[in-house]
Order: structure tokens, then C-alpha cells, then sequence
């Protein structure tokens, strides 16, 4: 069941990824990265992170996808016109990519039999629910960081109002 | 008070002035003047140094404080850069409480002058949050936490180069510096996942201590190579300086002061808390990655700023080349690399911001010099200034009697005592080939002039200003002839995390281990 899960999701996810790259019109290049979010948060949801999956739909497929099909629609932006910039772009991008692609398979891979014992928690594996774990954590031992998240989102608003606000 | 409270009292406090100085600024009529809020923010910094020193004398009697579940470690090291970074702030916003034309002459004053001036009030808040961040950063022992800081600073920094509103190349810089610095950052975090997965933790304490028992080591080279490239380019570290040139170019003069200095010093502070006390087994794989990145930022730096006739460009090569020497000390052993490492932040900060507050004084808001011809022979008519710009171009030479001196110094001393002569040569070989730019804009500021007459902003320099300057000054020249204080601070800077017995998994190991070291 898991396995057949992760096939048919990452599948999709890389040919969505794929095909966002592909598409000249920016519209078409947003609704791919859905695909590919959602596919995610399956993903997610079948390692038994079932409070990411929730966050993937709510914040990236929701909120941010949102936000970047007003801006298409507010810019008005047509198709992508290919410049001497995009050539070399593909040029040095793919070759780079891979090289990612290669140097985390073969991390991975070769840690291949201990990654097997670790597990991620959460429902399916019978311990508590990482809403739990998460929620105990934010509160306890990283009660810091997520008061202090509250200053970047403030500097966040500041420097919206500073760099788009029309000018009297 | 709770020593929860005590750990993080600086950062509260800039966060309560800056809070104070954003509503201030929104309440106060539109063209109204704002020096009072400039005055506040840096009284707020003024205050967060002096509890920073009160902090000192707390970690003297009783040894490192933490707090908030061991997130937060204060301790000389940490108390070290919080008085680094309020000292930057502070000069910086001297420099610039007069650096957006006040309303009544605006008249004479371009469309770019009176559309920064707006947001004067915001500019002095978003210093004030940055180095927030920027303090949070040095005094964590939680990874999660150093991000945080790393965000809020980073962010901070991208909003303040855009600042030259109307301007093609400020909008650029601030584009640029956003779209690389998100890049870079997500490598950061991926590094700080894969250390997660490694070691099963995100503190320093425990990852030190997890970094023996490792089952996947390979994950772990991994992590410390992703969290090597995140602060390497934020401490713009060839091969990841492309940003550099164009962001330093774009951004206005007083902000370029501010962000090649102390972000990069909190930047410097993150790696030696990772690289000394999280890594310090996996030395055998992190010291070759150091070296490369030291030799390449050292040659692209200086060889590229021999290209530059921009003067702002060229002093971005030139901190390239900075980031490269100051890489160098990170090949000696603990002690000694930290403190020479503190050091050179301190001395670079001294005669970085200081040039960059000449220069500022010298082409004012709308940046009208900007190439080495531009500078020629502004000492006939601005003499001081250009007297101050070239002693601070002397500093960063290396010139015996300034910061820089001691500050190359110890740095290559420190490499020597590594066991790496050859570095300590190459150093020295760049430091010659650097003299050569440093000495053609300083000949340019006395030869006669190109074009007649030097243009450039002519209004005098206010009193704040001259203030500013002469404290970075005054810094420079004492860190070259009496580097003791300083010196002996630092040389107890060096951080041991102290492991925290509660959330690592495997808590016993985790104490007996960091004990043994």
C-alpha cells in the first residue's frame, strides 16, 4: 500500500516538476507546482508526518499558490520570451541539477541500510501523534524560536509597506 | 529577573526600541523631521551593549549562562560579538542620521533623496530588527534558532539595500541579494535537516555528541558541507561571491557599511560555534573545504577588485579577498583560531565601515562619485575626508600602527601555528597584490583633478556624522596601537557548549562524551 503510494506520488511529482520547467506560460508553470505540492504532501502523509501534510496543503497549495496566481493576474504576464540569459541558464542549470541529483542519491544510498531503521513516528507506526510531539516541542524546548519567528514576520511587513508603498 | 530574561535582555531591549521607533515613525506627521527617532535607535543599541557588558560581569562570577531549555548560551564569546554588532549599529546610524535630506532642502535634492526620505523612520527600525537577528545568531547553541536569526537579519539587510527607491540599480541589488541570500539559506537548513538526521538532534551539544555515534556519517559530511555553503555565502566566500559586486554597487553607501560587517560577523560566529563545537571529529573533512574556500576567496577577490573602477565594487572584491584571510585562521586549533578569527572581524569592521562612511559623506544620497576618476583629486576639496579615507585604506592594507595590521597578523600567525606555512605565504602574497588597488584610489584622492573640479555632495558634515567617524577612527587606530583589551577578551571568547541533559536522545552518552572532550 505505502509502496504503491510512492510510486504513483513521486511519479507525479517529478513529471509535474518536469513539466513546470517545460511550460512557457507562467499560468501553466504555477498550476504544475500544485501537482507537485500536493503530491508532497501525500508523500508526507504516507511517512506518517501527518501534521506536515495538513501545513503542505494549507500553506503552499493554499496560501502561497494563491498569492502567486494574483500576481500573475495582477502583472498580466504573458508568455516567457527565451533570452541569451535563459540559454545559458539551461546550460549551467541542468548540468548543476544533476550534479545534485547524483551527490544526494549517493548520500543516501549509501547510508541505504541504517536509513531503513529509522522511523519518523506518528500514527502509522503505532507511537503517539506528532501533532503531540510537535506541539510539546514549540512549547518546551523551542519555545524560543517560534516567539522569535514573530520579529521576522514584523520585518516581513516593514519591508512591504518600505518597498511597495506608492508614494505621495 | 529570570535568567531566561537576563540570557536574551540586549536583544529585547533592541527589539522594544525598535517597536518603539516603527510606531513613533507612523505617528509622526508625513514631512516631519526624524532625527529624534535616529537618536533613539541609537541609544536603544547604546543600551544593548551596555547590558551586554553587564552580562560579562554575570558570566565572570558564575560561569555561562543558558536559558530557554539551553537555546541560548551567553558567554564571553557571545558577549564579544553582541558589543561588535551594537558598536556597528551604532556608528552606522551616526553616519546616516543625516544621510536622507532633511524636508526644508529638498528643493535642491533629487527624486531619489525625497523618496528614500519618506521611509527614514522604517530604515531606523530595520537596523535596529536586523541586528536583532544578527545578536540572536552569535549567543545560539540551537540550530533552529541560529536560522531564525540568520532570516530575520538576512531579510533585514535585502529590504535596507533596496532602499534608494527610483533607482534602477538599487531595486536590482535588492532583487539580487534576495533571490541568492533565499537560495543560500535553503541550503543552510537542508544542512541543519541532514545534522537532524544524523545525529537526531538540532543542538550544538547534542550534534557534537552524536557526531561519534553516527550510524550514517556519510549524512553527516553532508550536512556540515551544506552548512558550509549557507554561511559561505553569507560571508561572501568565493566561489559563492557573484552577489557581491552588484549588491555593494546598488545598495547605499552607509547599509553597504553595515552589511559587510556585521552580518558577516554573526555569520563568522555561527561557523565557529559549528566548526569547534558541533564538527570538531569530522575536522579532517571540513579543514580542505576551509582551505579551498580561503585560497579562492583570497585570489578572486583581489585579482578581481584590480579590475574594478567603481570604488564600491572594488571595495566588494576587496572584502571578498577579507572573508578569504579571515577564512585562514579557521585552519589553527580551538583556542587560538577563535580568538584571532574575533580579532579580524573587529579590526575589518573598524576600517570597513569606516571607508564606507567617508564614502558616503563624500557622494551623498544620489551617489554622484562613483568611479576612481570620480574620487580623483577630491583632497583639494574635501581634505579631511580624504585624509580619513586614505588612513582607513592604509588599515586595510595592513599598515603597521592600524587595526588591519594586527588583525593580518594574528590571522596568518594563526595559520602558521595550524601547521599551514603555505597559506600564511599565500596570504601575504595577496596582501601585496591588494596594496596595489588600495594605492591607486589613494593617489587618485591627491592628484589634480580630471575635470577641473571634483563634483559630489558639498554639504558639510554634520556634527552626528563626524561623530560616527571619528569613533570608527579612533577604533581603527587603537586596535593597531593598543590591541591588549580587545586581545584579551577574545582570547577567552573561546566557546564550550555546555551539553544540555534533557531532550537529546540519548542523554548519558551526551554528557559523558562532551565532558571527555
Amino acid at each position: 500500500m505505502q509502496l504503491a503510494l510512492f510510486l504513483i506520488f513521486g511519479v507525479l511529482a517529478v513529471l509535474a516538476g518536469l513539466n513546470l520547467l517545460a511550460q512557457r506560460h507562467p499560468i501553466n508553470s504555477a498550476l504544475s507546482l500544485i501537482v507537485v505540492m500536493l503530491s508532497l504532501a501525500v508523500l508526507y502523509w504516507s511517512l506518517g508526518a501527518e501534521f506536515l501534510a495538513a501545513a503542505q496543503v494549507i500553506v503552499y497549495s493554499g496560501a502561497i499558490m494563491v498569492l502567486f496566481l494574483f500576481v500573475i493576474m495582477l502583472l498580466n504576464a504573458g508568455e516567457e520570451v527565451r533570452s541569451k540569459g535563459s540559454k545559458v541558464a539551461s546550460l549551467i542549470g541542468f548540468p548543476g541539477a544533476a550534479a545534485i541529483f547524483c551527490v544526494l542519491s549517493f548520500a543516501f544510498l549509501s547510508e541505504r541500510d541504517k536509513l531503513g531503521m529509522t522511523t519518523l513516528g506518528g500514527d502509522l507506526t503505532g507511537a503517539t501523534s506528532n501533532i503531540t510531539e510537535i506541539s510539546h516541542v514549540l512549547f518546551t524546548s523551542l519555545l524560543l524560536p517560534f516567539e522569535v519567528t514573530s520579529i521576522l514576520i514584523l520585518v516581513a511587513i516593514l519591508g512591504a509597506v518600505v518597498l511597495a508603498r506608492k508614494e505621495l | 529577573m529570570s535568567p531566561n530574561l537576563i540570557a536574551i535582555l540586549p536583544e529585547i531591549v533592541l527589539t522594544l526600541t525598535a517597536v518603539l521607533v516603527m510606531l513613533a515613525d507612523a505617528s509622526l506627521a508625513p514631512g516631519k523631521p526624524r532625527r529624534l527617532l535616529g537618536w533613539v535607535a541609537i541609544l536603544g543599541a547604546f543600551a544593548a551593549g551596555s547590558f551586554s557588558l553587564w552580562q560579562l560581569r554575570l558570566v565572570d562570577a558564575s560561569g555561562p549562562i543558558t536559558a530557554y531549555s539551553g537555546t541560548v548560551q551567553v558567554d564571553a564569546f557571545s558577549v564579544f560579538f553582541h558589543l561588535l554588532i551594537a558598536a556597528i549599529v551604532m556608528v552606522t546610524l551616526l553616519g546616516s542620521l543625516d544621510y536622507f535630506a532633511p524636508p526644508a532642502a529638498m528643493a535642491e535634492h533629487s527624486e531619489t533623496a525625497r523618496l528614500a526620505y519618506t521611509h527614514v523612520g522604517e530604515y531606523f527600525a530595520l537596523v535596529l530588527f536586523g541586528a536583532t537577528g544578527m545578536m540572536f545568531m552569535t549567543c545560539s547553541v540551537e540550530l533552529l534558532m541560529v536560522f531564525i536569526g540568520l532570516e530575520i537579519s538576512s531579510i533585514s539587510t535585502y529590504i535596507l539595500a533596496g532602499f534608494r527607491k527610483g533607482q534602477g540599480v538599487s531595486a536590482e541589488a535588492a532583487l539580487k541579494y534576495f533571490l541568492l541570500g533565499s537560495f543560500a539559506t535553503s541550503f543552510f537548513l537542508y544542512g541543519i535537516a541532514l545534522a537532524f538526521g544524523a545525529t537526531g538532534s538540532t543542538s550544538i551539544a547534542a550534534i557534537a555528541a552524536g557526531m561519534s555515534t553516527t550510524h550514517t556519517p556519510v549524512l553527516a559530511l553532508l550536512s556540515v558541507a551544506m552548512i558550509l555553503i549557507g554561511i559561505g555565502f553569507k560571508v561572501s566566500a568565493a566561489p559563492f561571491h557573484v552577489w557581491t559586486p552588484d549588491v555593494y554597487q546598488g545598495a547605499p553607501a552607509p547599509v553597504v557599511g553595515l552589511m559587510s560587517t556585521a552580518p558577516k560577523a554573526a555569520a563568522f560566529a555561527v561557523l565557529l560555534r559549528v566548526l569547534f563545537n558541533a564538527v570538531p571529529t569530522l575536522r579532517a573533512t571540513w579543514l580542505p573545504l576551509i582551505l579551498a574556500l580561503s585560497v579562492a576567496s583570497m585570489f578572486i577577490g583581489n585579482l578581481g577588485a584590480l579590475m574594478q573602477r567603481d570604488v564600491k565594487r572594488l571595495l566588494a572584491y576587496s572584502s571578498i579577498a577579507h572573508a578569504g584571510y579571515l577564512l585562514a585562521a579557521f585552519t589553527s586549533t580551538h583556542p587560538e583560531a577563535v580568538a584571532s578569527a574575533c580579532f579580524y572581524t573587529a579590526a575589518y569592521a573598524a576600517m570597513n565601515v569606516g571607508a564606507f562612511l567617508v564614502i558616503t559623506e563624500l557622494s551623498g544620497v544620489d551617489e554622484t562619485m562613483r568611479t576612481i576618476d570620480d574620487f580623483t583629486g577630491a583632497a583639494k576639496s574635501r581634505p579631511y575626508l580624504s585624509g580619513l579615507l586614505a588612513f582607513f585604506l592604509c588599515s586595510l592594507i595592513g599598515i603597521p600602527f592600524t587595526a588591519g595590521f594586527f588583525g593580518k597578523f594574528y590571522v596568518f600567525s594563526a595559520a602558521v601555528h595550524g601547521g599551514f606555512t603555505w597559506l600564511a605565504v599565500l596570504g601575504l602574497l595577496n596582501s601585496g597584490i591588494a596594496c596595489f588597488y588600495y594605492l591607486r584610489l589613494m593617489t587618485a584622492l591627491y592628484s589634480r583633478p580630471l575635470h577641473g573640479e571634483v563634483r559630489g555632495a558639498m554639504a558639510r558634515v554634520t556634527p552626528s556624522a563626524a561623530l560616527g567617524l571619528a569613533f570608527a577612527g579612533l577604533a581603527t587606530l587603537a586596535l593597531g596601537i593598543f590591541p591588549g583589551p580587545v586581545l584579551s577578551l577574545v582570547q577567552r571568547a573561546a566557546p564550550k557548549t555546555i551539553p544540555i541533559i534533557s531532550s537529546a536522545p540519548s542523554s548519558s552518552a551526551t554528557a559523558s562524551l562532551t565532558n571527555g572532550q
